[in-house]
């Protein structure tokens, strides 16, 4: 089992645990591990846990439990070395792209790329959903091939739509609703991420793997 | 028994306790601003403390009966007017079938939030577990918006326990709400501050800008600079976190606070004191009805906050024993008079 090195309280009702202190799909591996084993047989008294990059935040209710109650039972479960992840441990979603983002010319010339090369990198790769943040059901996917890893723009747009593809640095994302973004935009997808009138409401959850289609 | 709605600030919402169990697919907790007093209101009207009542925030709001209930009206910086009477705050009152209920922001110094819980609890539909708002997602609560003039709001069907009539939580079981230092847990970020800085952050006069909103307060202080970069990679956030972008000005997480976020965090604002800070007048927000007209320049001076490091144990000690003061109502001196 990922041994978590520190436990740092956030506030009296949430800690902090980090695994490490970059991007890496390993470290974020053990993050998901964790939460699993965490949720697997709570302790009462212990609230949702949010998966990072690279660390884990679990909340709890200061009523039902103190501080060192907390840090003795994390403790304990971090020591647990059979734990098996339940199979299957993670989800295929593919999501049909349709390639003609605003910024797909930026990506090709920045990466010294044709545009067909491009569609067909970031649709090669198998992303993972590191974490999900920033508004409902926004997936932050990893990694990125170094080949056309592109920075995001320097001021964001003040409104990029909903289904937009895009990519910032090293991270792959498509955007739930209408807002303002700063990523490159290279596609588009017609799938809902998030609709209220589905069950479940969100496509993506923590640790799924991802594909990108094209059509 | 539905209340309908006469006029409402346009920070005027419904909130239960929060929406839980959601956050790691980036859904926010929402729910009130100073949960205290919403389970205050609750308990006096005999609810559940989790049951959903109206957050009215930063300006008045007036509500009709259509049936006789049981109301409550707390938080800080209001005053209520019952059938054009003034009523107290943190008391049970009895409103009769067509009586007006008033809650008027009157306070210039003080307070932000006051909260309407009614006999029974408000029953719209619930979203992902929850009947709280959420204003930038546009759902929960009443149709994922504030309430407006004419808005109709559902009320759960309840035995009207007039005999309740007339409690009220007294003035000492209440949180300090004029409390001017507030205690917080430092981390898990403060090792991104010199410790020279965090002398800073500790002994600093802050106020809350006009930029706030329920997503997070904005402070207006000594700025803090970081030890080095100003991002972090992204990581959990929790209610009353201390965000310190790039500027230096510290951003108070609150209600709707985004699930996750990139910048250090130097400390975090203890439970017992979410609802003290949540109730600071922002600076040129919430002027009452008096004031309206007058000269621009006009701005109210609310209390600036000051925060102090607290030990976790005593923190949740105090968490505790304001908890158990929600049983501590009493009942109505005899010469109480109500109709």
């Amino acid at each position: 089992m990922p041994s978590a090195t520190r436990y740092q309280p956030l506030g009296d009702s949430a800690l902090n645990i980090p695994f490490g202190d970059q991007i890496d799909p390993e470290i974020n591996q053990r993050v998901h591990a964790f939460a699993d084993l965490i949720q697997h047989e709570p302790l009462n008294g212990i609230g949702e846990c949010v998966p990072t990059y690279c660390s884990l935040l679990v909340h709890y209710d200061p009523l039902q439990l103190s501080y060192q109650e907390i840090i003795e039972w994390l403790k304990a479960k971090s020591e647990i070395t059979n734990y098996q992840l339940p199979v299957p441990s993670s989800r295929l979603i593919e999501i049909p792209t349709r390639y003609d983002g605003e910024d797909l010319e930026f990506v090709t010339q920045h990466n010294h790329l044709s545009i067909e090369e491009v569609i067909r990198i970031h649709s090669e790769t198998e992303y993972r959903v590191y974490m999900m943040g920033f508004t409902p059901g926004f997936a932050y996917m990893g990694k990125l091939d170094s080949k056309i890893v592109t920075p995001r723009l320097d001021s964001p747009r003040q409104l990029v739509k909903a289904g937009s593809v895009g990519i910032a640095g090293e991270q792959a994302g498509i955007y739930p609703i209408d807002s303002p973004g700063g990523w490159r935009l290279i596609g588009r997808t017609e799938v809902k991420l998030f609709d209220l009138d589905r069950d479940p409401p969100f496509l993506f959850a923590p640790n799924d793997r991802v594909k990108f289609v094209p059509v | 028994m539905p209340l309908e709605v006469l006029d409402a600030s346009p920070l005027t919402t419904i909130q239960d306790l929060g929406r839980f169990g959601y956050q790691r697919f980036g859904v926010p907790a929402s729910g009130a601003m100073d949960a205290f007093a919403l389970r205050a209101a609750n308990e006096l009207v005999g609810n559940k403390q989790s049951e959903a009542g109206i957050e009215i925030g930063l300006s008045d709001a007036s509500f009709v009966a259509s049936d006789p209930c049981l109301i409550a009206v707390t938080g800080a910086g209001f005053e209520l007017r019952v059938n054009d009477r003034p009523m107290n705050l943190w008391t049970t009152i009895y409103a009769r079938k067509g009586w007006e209920i008033k809650i008027l922001k009157t306070s210039e110094v003080l307070g932000a939030w006051a909260y309407l819980g009614i006999g029974g609890g408000v029953t719209v539909k619930e979203v992902l577990g929850s009947r709280s708002t959420y204003l930038r997602g546009r759902f929960g609560g009443f149709e994922g918006r504030a309430l407006e003039a004419g808005d109709v709001i559902p009320i759960r069907e309840s035995s009207l326990n007039i005999e309740r009539a007339g409690r009220t939580l007294p003035q000492d079981k209440r949180p300090h709400y004029e409390e001017k230092m507030i205690e917080i847990i430092l981390g898990p970020q403060d090792d991104h501050f010199a410790h020279e800085t965090i002398q800073i952050f500790l002994s600093s006069e802050y106020e809350i800008t006009p930029t706030s909103d329920r997503m997070g307060y904005r402070l207006h202080g000594s700025p803090l600079t970081h030890r080095g970069s100003p991002d972090i990679i992204s990581d959990g956030l929790a209610r009353g976190a201390i965000q310190i972008p790039a500027n230096g000005q510290p951003i108070l997480m609150m209600s709707d606070h985004a699930t996750t976020g990139g910048y250090p965090k130097i400390a975090a604002v203890v439970s017992a004191d979410i609802p003290i800070v949540a109730q600071r007048l922002f600076v040129g927000a919430g002027l009452a009805p008096a004031q309206r007209g007058q000269p621009q320049n006009r701005q109210p001076q609310g209390l600036p906050l000051r925060f102090r490091q607290t030990p976790i144990e005593s923190a949740q000690e105090r968490y505790r024993v304001m908890m158990m003061n929600l049983k501590r109502i009493v009942e109505p001196e005899e010469n109480f008079y109500f109709s």
